[in-house]
């Protein structure tokens, strides 16, 4: 019984994985940065929906809310900082990016305490095969509301105008530029778009787990791993992986104990991209 | 040659008086042997070879517990020291505690040298952005997991032995400056001797074109991974060091640090100046006093004080310290400079 309850929290886990991953994997894609601040941007997403819940406002609203807000803030970033390390190095972006996560976990600290907080939703708990499977329906509602937002951006991005800038920035930024695309301002709304996305995860993670300002890193490095397994532009691979991972998770913390959890998420981050570098050497390449 | 002799010796000179001129500061100035010594051996990896690593702070905590694991190891029973939280129910007399310390030097320098040695061969295979993230993975897992142990005192921490009553109050400082500062020469005079021999050519030929030193019949391999065991030689001395200096080990918050001393070497060296023998001394000399100086006015804001410099930095100033008087001075610097051509450029710009 703890196996079936361990696969179904991972998998509904993974889906939430899954959509901060493709936030990644788009601006990985398109601007070729590597963003330290996602899984701070999800923390941040994720206080906005508690406080409407202290202030009375029930916390699903911000499924709706936060992405709004964090649309803005995603673009006021990207004006600030990341426009000016498009261009440049991978390195010089993962570092940037890291002194606006170490920035944001400051402030966010200062703004919302040190507490570990959780926004109820009072949505109770499902009960499966005689009580022996439990499931709370936030769960079940969190994970619905990303496949929701994961297939309605999938369309946005195949039909909309903007969606096909984007896809052609992604393909080729100098030939998109040249054929009347306003690169800068696909970069802009990718940004944005990437921070609306962990906007919604957020929210769903204050409602079904818990938030603090410094729980950031362990999200982002997730994303991460789940792009790499996946690869950029494979969506679902994406959605996979993330399931798999969450799975994965629910069994460390089973097996080895709650305090290993995160441990165990980066070591496995070490342990694929060693595989992987193995398998490639033997054709003498490396990740690229 | 002789003008750097001199300064040489302004410095020794400088060094060894310190802690008797400047006795308030002793402290500081350990901390910033061992800022130095980070600054210094991170730039092999970052500036010589390319190898952007956020991991050498797995040596530097890996050093930090194996030395205050040793020292009390050596002649108490580790578990019930870690249990009793710190209290005083083992006391290291003396000798002990100098025969511990100087084993546990040793043990916190050349266990994380080993270490380097095993994993480098799978860990210096990965490139770039995929390097910076894992060994970022591998010290944040080293924090967590190293959390998660009994022996090593788990989340409630580990007290290092206290200094015992000899040579009157001022003995403590003085005893682990001078610990950092010995350390800090060993490590300088290391890697100028081997910058000035054929290693550095070769580390900077990774960087440059990794595929072509390799089609040039260089073993690109070994030489990647003799450059991380120095550093993680170094790197594991001043841990152990500081963790006697700090007194308390803390997981997350004083070994495997990657939010303060992980990213602090990464922009010492940086600020300075990096791929340069005195950029990363330079950085860790102004960002140490910088620092200082925030940490005590703005208490509380530190952080994003931290991260608003890292972003500042970065973006506007990468070259560092070193790249600006470079290109300020390019005489000073050995490069010869066509007048004519210097006064075109200026005049297209």
């Amino acid at each position: 019984m703890i196996t079936i309850q361990a696969c179904l929290d991972g998998i509904l886990l993974g889906i939430l994985f899954a959509l901060i991953a493709y936030g990644m994997a788009l601006q990985w894609g398109v601007m070729n940065i590597i963003n330290i601040a996602q899984g701070d941007l999800v923390i941040l997403g994720g206080y906005i929906a508690y406080f409407m819940y202290l202030y009375g406002i029930h916390p699903a609203w911000g499924v709706i809310v936060s992405p709004i807000i964090m649309y803005f803030v995603g673009v006021g970033i990207y004006k600030l900082v990341i426009n000016k390390v498009v261009d440049r190095d991978l390195f010089i972006s993962i570092l940037a990016t890291f002194g606006i996560s170490i920035l944001f976990m400051q402030l966010m600290n200062f703004a919302f305490g040190a507490d570990v907080v959780l926004a109820n939703s009072g949505y109770g708990t499902t009960f499966l095969f005689d009580s022996n499977v439990v499931l709370p329906n936030s769960k079940i509602f969190s994970a619905f509301i990303s496949i929701l937002f994961a297939i309605c951006l999938v369309i946005y991005m195949k039909k909309s105008k903007l969606g096909r800038a984007i896809r052609a920035t992604a393909q080729n930024s100098r030939a998109a530029k040249i054929l009347g695309v306003d690169t800068e301002k696909v970069y802009a709304a990718t940004f944005g778009i990437n921070a609306a996305l962990c906007g919604v995860a957020g929210a769903l993670i204050s409602i079904t787990f818990t938030i603090h300002p410094y729980m950031g890193l362990p999200y982002t490095i997730r994303s991460f791993m789940i792009v790499i397994v996946a690869g950029l532009g494979n969506l679902p691979g994406v959605a996979l992986s993330g399931m798999g991972l969450g799975v994965f998770e629910e069994f460390a913390d089973y097996i080895l104990g709650t305090e290993f959890r995160i441990g165990s998420v980066f070591l496995l981050l070490v342990l694929i991209l060693v595989y992987r570098r193995f398998k490639l050497s033997r054709k003498r390449e490396y990740l690229k | 040659m002789n003008k750097n002799l001199i300064l040489y010796v302004i410095i020794l000179a400088f060094g060894l008086t310190a802690p008797f001129v400047f006795p308030a500061f002793k402290v500081q100035l350990s901390i910033l042997c061992v800022l130095i010594i980070l600054a210094v051996t991170w730039n092999i990896q970052g500036g010589e070879m390319g190898y952007n690593s956020f991991g050498n702070i797995l040596f530097y905590g890996l050093g930090m517990y194996l030395c205050a694991s040793v020292q009390v190891g050596m002649f108490f029973p580790l578990a019930e020291w870690t249990e009793s939280g710190g209290e005083k129910t083992f006391v290291h007399t003396p000798a002990q505690f100098f025969q511990g310390m100087a084993v546990g030097l040793v043990v916190a320098a050349v266990v994380p040298t080993i270490v380097a040695g095993l994993i480098g061969y799978s860990i210096l295979g990965l490139r770039g952005h995929y390097f910076a993230i894992c060994t970022l993975g591998l010290g944040v897992a080293a924090g967590e997991i190293s959390g998660g142990i009994e022996i090593i005192g788990a989340g409630q921490g580990f007290t290092t032995p206290p200094f015992p009553n000899v040579g009157g109050l001022e003995a403590r400082g003085e005893f682990f400056y001078f610990c950092s500062f010995f350390a800090l020469v060993l490590a300088f005079i290391t890697i100028r001797a081997i910058y000035s021999t054929r290693f550095k050519l070769i580390l900077n030929a990774i960087r440059d074109n990794e595929d072509k030193a390799e089609a040039m019949g260089i073993e690109t391999m070994k030489y990647k991974i003799i450059g991380w065991m120095v550093s993680a030689f170094f790197c594991g001395l001043a841990g152990g060091i500081m963790g006697g200096l700090v007194g308390y080990i803390d997981s997350t918050d004083v070994a495997f640090d990657g939010r303060e001393m992980g990213v602090f070497m990464v922009l010492m060296a940086i600020l300075g100046g990096k791929g340069t023998l005195w950029g990363p001394i330079i950085g860790a000399t102004v960002f140490h006093i910088f620092k200082e100086g925030f940490w005590t006015f703005f208490l509380g804001w530190q952080y994003v004080a931290l991260g608003v410099l890292i972003v500042v930095i970065v973006i506007y100033f990468p070259e560092g310290i070193m790249g600006w008087l470079r290109e300020k001075y390019p005489e000073r610097f050995g490069e010869v400079v066509d007048e004519a051509d210097r006064k075109a450029q200026v005049e297209l710009k």
